[in-house]
C-alpha cells in the first residue's frame, strides 16, 4: 500500500484537461494507472503533482463511420476487445494485454503515451498508419505514428499536450496481423510484438507495413523487409532480412537472440500463412 | 456416514472467501511500530560501519544492529551458524545487518534506505560447483555441510555404460502472502509472536538462545501459503521483530514487500546431478552411479536434510542390485536456500528420469517400456537395504496411461494470435516420494496431540498450521471418524504454543499421516476417558456424553509412539529410510511453438497413490497444484542473479509463474494403497506432485521436437536455441 500526499488535479472536461495540462506541464498524468502504480509502488515514480483525466467526458469511445475510426485515448482495452467495428488483430492486441483486469482498467491511450518499448499496442498502430489527434490549449494537430515515439519513453507530446483520440482507416483490401511473444498467456510483458498489414491487389502487394516491439529502444518499422515485399506476390523469404534491421539487447526477461530469431520466425509464419490463404 | 473418504468443505474457506481471516498484515496492536531492514548491498564484504544520512530526519527512528542483541547472536536451526544480524562480516547479498522501528510502514523503509553499510569487499564464491576444498571459505575448512555417501552392491564389469548430467536452478517458493511477523511485549517481560509460518515451535527454539528465555508464545496468524518457505525463514523475521520491542518496548510489525520478499529469503537448492549408468542390451539397469552438488548459499539452515532427501531419491523408483550414491551441499556466498515442497526430491528426480530418457534414446526403446522394465515391485531391496512393500509404481503406471489413453486429443489454439507451427509431443515419468521425516525423524520429535471435550464438543489442540493444504478440515475429519460424530462437532484450537503441544512441524508431507495418526490416538484415548469416568464399556460417543455426571472439560493427550517396526541407521544411511512411499505417475501433453520455443500445456493426467484421502477434494487441490507448481519449475521459473548473486527478476511481473490460462486441463486420479500406520491408511500428498511433472515435460519436448534438455527451466530461449540447431 502506498500512501502519498501529492496534489490532484482532475479534469472533467477535455477544456479542463488541457487547461490543467499547461498550468502543470510536470504533473503525472493518471488515467487507468495501470502502469503509473506500479511505478509509484516499486520507487520509479516520485508522485509531485497529479493530473487525473480518467472520466474526462469526450476522450473515450469508439466512433465509427466511413471514413475511418476514432478511438479516443481513455477508451479501456475491455472495450476495445467487444467493439463490432475494431479489426480483428486489434481486438486480439486487446485481449492479450495484461489479464482481465488490467483490460477493465487500462487505456489505449496510456499504452501509447506510456511509450514502453514493450507497449503491447505499438507495433500494430505502425502498422495500421495511425494518426494521433494531440491537443494543447494552443490547438490541435495530428502526429503520425510513425513520428510519435522518439526515444527510449519519449513520444513527440510537447509539454503543454495530451493525447486525445487515434485515428486509424481499415480497407478490404489489407491483411492485418498481430502477434505478441510473452512466454505465458495472461499477465505477460512482451519479449516481441508484431503488427503487420499487408495491401494485396491482383495477387501483388501493393502496400507493406511490418512493425515489431520490445527489440529496439523505440516499436520499429522494418523498412527493408517492406519494400522487398512490395511489387510481387507475398515471398515469405523477407524474412531473411528481418535480423539486419533489428537491435535487440539482453535483459532480465530475454536475450537479443532469441528476440531476433523469434522476430524472422513469426514473421516468416505469417507471410507464409498469408500466401497460403491466396 | 464416516467423514474420511468424502469432500467435507473446506473449515477456513468461509473466512477467506469473505474476507473475514486476518491475515498478519490485517492485525495492528496498540502502539504497534513498523519495522524495516537493512541489508548488505554485496555478497561478502567486512563491515566498517553504518552510515546514517545526516539529512535524513531520525526523529522516532529507533535502529537496532548486532551490538542490540541481548544473548547470542544466532537464529538457531539445526546449527548455530546463522546470526540474526551480521556482526563484523556479510557472507551474502541481503543479508540483515540492520533494523529500524518507525510509526509508519513508510518513515521505517524510508529510514532504512538512508542507512549505508559500509563494506570493504572481500572475494566472494557463488559458484557451488568449485566451492567445495575452495580457498575462500565460508563453512568449516572446506565449505561443506553435509556429505553423504551409500553404496549397495559392487561394480559390473559388462553393460552399456551411458552417462548424464543434469542441471536444475532455484526456485521460489511464492506463496501468495509475503513473509510477516508481529512481535508483542508481554507483562512478564517476554514476547508474543504473531505471524505467517508453517512451525511455530521452530520460532521458539530459534529465539531461545538470542533471548536468553523462553518466555514467549508464538501464535500462527491465518498464513497465505507456505510451500516450505514459511519453514525456517519466520524465525528470522520473528528474531527481528522481537530485537525491535526489545529496543521500543513496543509491538512492532514486520511485513516484507514482495521483491524483499524474492531477494532475501529461502529458494529451492540448485543442484548439479551426474549419472554413470551401466545397462543390459534390454534395458536392465545393472549399475546405477548417482551423484550431487547442492548450493546451500551462506548459512546451514536446512541444507543437510534436503541433501539427504536428495540422495534417497537419486535411485528413482527402479531396481538395480548395485547402487552408489553420493553428496555434498556446500556453501556459497549466496542467499540461503531452504525448504520447499519436494525438499530435494524434484532435483533428483528430475535427473533420474532424464537420465531414463537418455537410456531409451540410447537403446532405441520407448521411454514407458525402460521404465515398465526396471520399476520396483513388491520384495525389492531399496539402496539402503529396506525390503519395499506395498509398492505402487506399476499400478500408478498403469492407472496414468489408461486414463490418458482415454481422454480426448486437445485442438492447437493459442490465445496469443499464433497460427499454427505448432509440434506435440507426451512425456511420461515416473517417480516415489518418501512420505514423512527420513529414518527415526519421528521417533526423535514424538509429535503430541491434545483432544479437548467441551459440552458436545471436541477441540483439536496440536501446533500443525494450515497453510492452504487443508489440515482445517482434515484433522476434523479423522477426530469425528474415529468418535463417530459429525464433523462439525469438531473444530481446530488456534496454534498457540501456550496451549497446544508440539506435534512437530508442519513439513515433510507428515501432518495428515503422522500427526493425523497420533490424533486418532487421542481421540481413542478420550473415549477410553469417558468410558472409564462413565463406567460405560460403549463406543457410542453421544451415550457416552449422556452417562456423564458433570460437564468438566476434558482433556487427553495423545503422543507418536514408534512401531519399532522400523530401524534406521543415521550414520551409516541403512536400513528403513521412509516408514512409507508414496507413488505417482505424470503425463503431460503439450505442444511447442515451434516459431517461439513457447510450450503451452495441453492436458496433464496423473494417478498417484496417496495411501487414503481423507478428503478427496483437498487431495485433488493437492495434486492439480503441486503439478502448476512443478509445470512453473519446469518451463517458467528462473531467478535471474546479478555478479553478487541478488535476485534482480524480483517482481512478479519478471518471476514468471503459470498463470490459470497457461494450466493446461487436468486429470487426477487418485490411487488408495494404504498404508498401516497413518490414519485410516493415509500417506503424505503434499510433497509428490512436484516431483514427476518436470521430467515429463522434457520427455514430451524430446518426444515434439527431438531437443534434448537436460537443464531446468527449459525456458522458450532454451528450446529454440534446441530448435535452430536442429532445423
Amino acid at each position: 500500500m502506498h500512501t502519498s500526499n501529492a496534489p490532484v488535479w482532475t479534469a472533467n472536461t477535455i477544456d479542463e484537461a488541457l487547461r490543467l495540462r499547461a498550468e502543470h506541464p510536470d504533473a503525472t498524468i493518471i488515467a487507468g494507472g495501470t502502469d503509473l502504480m506500479v511505478f509509484v509502488e516499486g520507487g520509479a515514480v516520485q508522485l509531485i503533482e497529479v493530473l487525473n483525466i480518467w472520466g474526462c467526458e469526450g476522450m473515450s469511445g469508439i466512433e465509427a463511420n466511413e471514413k475511418g475510426i476514432r478511438i479516443g485515448a481513455l477508451t479501456t482495452w475491455a472495450e476495445i476487445a467487444r467493439h463490432p467495428s475494431m479489426p480483428d488483430a486489434l481486438r486480439e492486441c486487446a485481449n492479450t494485454v495484461g489479464a482481465a483486469q488490467i483490460q477493465n482498467r487500462g487505456t489505449v491511450g496510456g499504452n501509447i503515451v506510456n511509450a514502453s518499448p514493450a507497449g503491447d499496442s505499438l507495433p500494430l498502430w505502425l502498422a495500421l498508419d495511425a494518426e494521433m489527434e494531440v491537443a494543447s490549449i494552443r490547438g490541435s494537430r495530428r502526429i503520425k505514428a510513425s513520428d510519435f515515439w522518439v526515444g527510449y519513453r519519449k513520444t513527440a507530446l510537447e509539454a503543454d499536450e495530451l493525447l486525445l483520440a487515434i485515428h486509424i482507416q481499415t480497407d478490404v483490401r489489407d491483411r492485418l496481423y498481430y502477434r505478441k511473444v510473452g512466454t505465458r498467456m495472461a499477465q505477460a510483458i512482451s519479449k516481441v510484438m508484431l503488427g503487420g498489414r499487408l495491401r494485396i491487389e491482383n495477387g501483388i502487394v501493393t502496400e507493406a507495413r511490418v512493425a515489431l516491439g520490445s527489440v529496439a529502444a523505440t516499436p520499429i518499422r522494418l523498412m527493408t523487409v517492406e519494400s522487398s515485399l512490395i511489387g510481387k506476390a507475398i515471398d515469405s523469404a523477407a524474412a531473411d532480412l528481418v535480423a539486419q534491421e533489428i537491435t535487440p539487447i539482453d535483459d532480465i526477461r530475454s536475450t537479443a537472440e532469441y528476440r531476433t530469431s523469434v522476430a524472422t520466425r513469426i514473421i516468416r509464419s505469417w507471410l507464409e500463412s498469408e500466401a497460403g490463404q491466396q | 456416514m464416516s467423514p474420511v473418504g468424502t469432500g467435507v468443505p473446506r473449515a477456513d474457506g468461509p473466512a477467506k472467501v469473505t474476507g473475514d481471516a486476518l491475515y498478519v498484515d490485517d492485525i495492528r496492536p496498540t502502539g504497534c511500530l513498523y519495522g524495516a531492514t537493512v541489508r548488505s548491498p554485496r555478497a561478502h564484504g567486512k563491515i566498517l560501519g553504518l552510515e546514517r544520512d545526516p539529512n535524513f530526519d531520525w526523529n522516532g527512528i529507533t535502529v537496532v544492529t548486532a551490538e542490540d542483541i541481548p544473548h547470542q547472536n544466532v537464529v538457531f536451526l539445526m546449527t548455530e551458524d546463522q546470526p540474526a544480524l551480521a556482526d563484523g562480516l556479510v557472507r551474502h547479498v541481503e543479508e540483515p545487518v540492520a533494523l529500524v522501528a518507525a510509526e509508519t510502514r513508510d518513515r521505517a523503509l524510508a529510514a532504512a534506505k538512508h542507512i549505508r553499510v559500509i563494506l570493504e569487499d572481500l572475494p566472494a564464491l557463488l559458484d557451488a560447483e568449485i566451492a567445495e576444498n575452495h580457498e575462500i571459505k565460508i563453512y568449516g575448512d572446506d565449505n561443506v555441510f553435509k556429505r553423504i555417501t551409500i553404496d549397495k552392491g559392487g561394480q559390473v564389469e559388462n553393460g552399456i555404460v551411458i552417462e548424464g548430467e543434469y542441471r536444475v536452478q532455484h526456485q521460489e517458493q511464492l506463496y501468495i502472502e509475503p513473509q510477516g511477523m508481529i512481535s508483542v511485549p508481554r507483562e512478564d517481560g517476554g514476547l508474543t509472536l504473531l505471524g505467517s509460518m508453517q512451525c511455530p515451535f521452530y520460532i521458539v527454539k530459534a529465539l531461545a538462545p538470542m533471548l536468553g528465555h523462553k518466555r514467549m508464545n508464538v501464535v500462527q496468524a491465518t498464513t497465505g501459503g507456505g510451500f516450505g518457505g514459511k519453514e525456517e525463514y519466520p524465525s528470522m523475521l520473528a528474531a527481528h521483530a522481537a530485537l525491535l520491542t526489545l529496543k521500543t518496548g513496543k509491538p512492532v510489525k514486520m511485513i516484507y514487500r514482495r521483491d524483499e520478499d524474492l531477494r532475501a529469503t529461502t529458494k529451492r537448492h540448485p543442484s548439479v546431478i551426474k549419472i554413470r549408468s551401466v545397462v543390459g542390451e534390454d534395458g536392465t539397469l545393472l549399475q546405477w552411479d548417482a551423484s550431487i552438488i547442492m548450493d546451500g548459499g551462506a548459512y546451514n539452515t536446512l541444507t543437510p536434510v534436503v541433501l539427504s532427501r536428495a540422495i534417497l531419491h537419486l535411485t528413482g523408483p527402479y531396481r538395480c542390485a548395485n547402487q552408489h550414491l553420493s553428496g555434498v551441499a556446500v556453501a556459497t556466498h549466496t542467499p540461503p536456500n531452504g525448504a520447499f515442497r519436494g525438499f530435494g526430491a524434484p532435483q533428483a528426480m528430475f535427473a533420474v528420469e532424464r537420465h531414463m530418457d537418455r537410456i531409451a534414446r540410447h537403446l532405441d526403446m520407448d521411454p514407458v517400456a525402460i521404465r515398465q522394465h526396471n520399476l520396483v515391485v513388491d520384495g525389492d531391496i531399496s539402496v539402503t537395504g529396506q525390503v519395499l512393500t506395498d509398492t505402487g509404481a506399476q499400478v500408478v503406471l498403469d492407472q496414468a496411461l489408461e486414463a490418458a489413453e482415454a481422454a480426448v486429443r486437445t485442438p492447437h489454439k493459442h490465445p496469443g494470435g499464433g497460427i499454427g507451427r505448432y509440434a506435440r509431443g507426451r512425456g511420461v515419468a515416473l517417480v516415489f516420494h518418501g512420505c514423512g521425516f527420513t529414518g527415526n525423524g519421528e521417533a526423535a520429535i514424538k509429535g503430541k496431540v491434545g483432544l479437548e471435550l467441551e459440552g458436545r464438543c471436541v477441540r483439536i489442540l496440536t501446533a500443525s498450521t494450515d497453510i492452504g493444504q487443508g489440515v482445517e478440515t482434515t484433522f476434523p475429519q479423522i477426530a469425528a471418524a474415529e468418535l463417530g460424530i459429525s464433523v462439525d462437532r469438531v473444530s481446530n484450537a488456534p496454534h498457540d504454543t501456550a496451549n497446544v503441544p508440539d506435534s512437530g512441524p508442519t513439513v515433510a508431507s507428515r501432518t495428515c499421516m503422522v500427526v493425523g495418526g497420533v490424533l486418532q490416538e487421542a481421540a481413542k484415548k478420550l473415549r477410553s476417558a469417558l468410558q472409564a469416568e462413565t463406567g460405560l464399556d460403549t463406543n457410542d460417543f453421544d451415550d457416552l456424553l449422556m452417562a456423564r455426571t458433570n460437564t468438566i472439560p476434558l482433556r487427553v493427550q495423545a503422543e507418536y509412539v514408534d512401531s519399532g517396526k522400523f530401524i534406521w541407521d543415521n550414520d551409516t544411511y541403512q536400513g528403513d529410510a521412509y516408514p512409507a512411499y508414496g507413488w505417482s505417475c505424470s503425463i503431460v501433453d503439450l505442444d511447442v511453438d515451434l516459431d517461439t520455443g513457447e510450450v503451452l500445456y495441453r492436458r496433464f493426467v496423473s494417478a498417484t497413490d496417496v495411501g487414503k484421502a481423507i478428503n478427496p477434494v483437498i487431495v485433488e487441490g493437492q495434486i492439480e497444484g503441486g503439478s502448476i507448481q512443478a509445470l512453473g519449475y519446469a518451463t517458467y521459473e528462473e531467478v535471474v542473479l546479478d555478479d553478487q548473486g541478488r535476485m534482480i527478476n524480483d517482481r512478479l511481473t519478471n518471476y514468471i509463474i503459470p498463470t490459470t490460462l497457461d494450466s493446461p486441463e487436468m486429470i487426477t486420479r487418485i490411487v488408495e494403497i494404504p498404508y498401516t500406520g497413518g490414519p485410516f491408511g493415509a500417506k503424505g500428498i503434499g510433497e509428490i506432485p512436484m516431483d514427476g511433472p518436470a521430467p515429463a515435460v522434457a520427455q514430451a519436448i524430446e518426444q515434439a521436437t527431438g531437443v534434448v534438455l537436460d537443464i531446468l527451466p527449459m525456458t522458450p530461449e532454451r528450446v529454440l536455441a534446441g530448435l535452430e540447431i536442429s532445423t
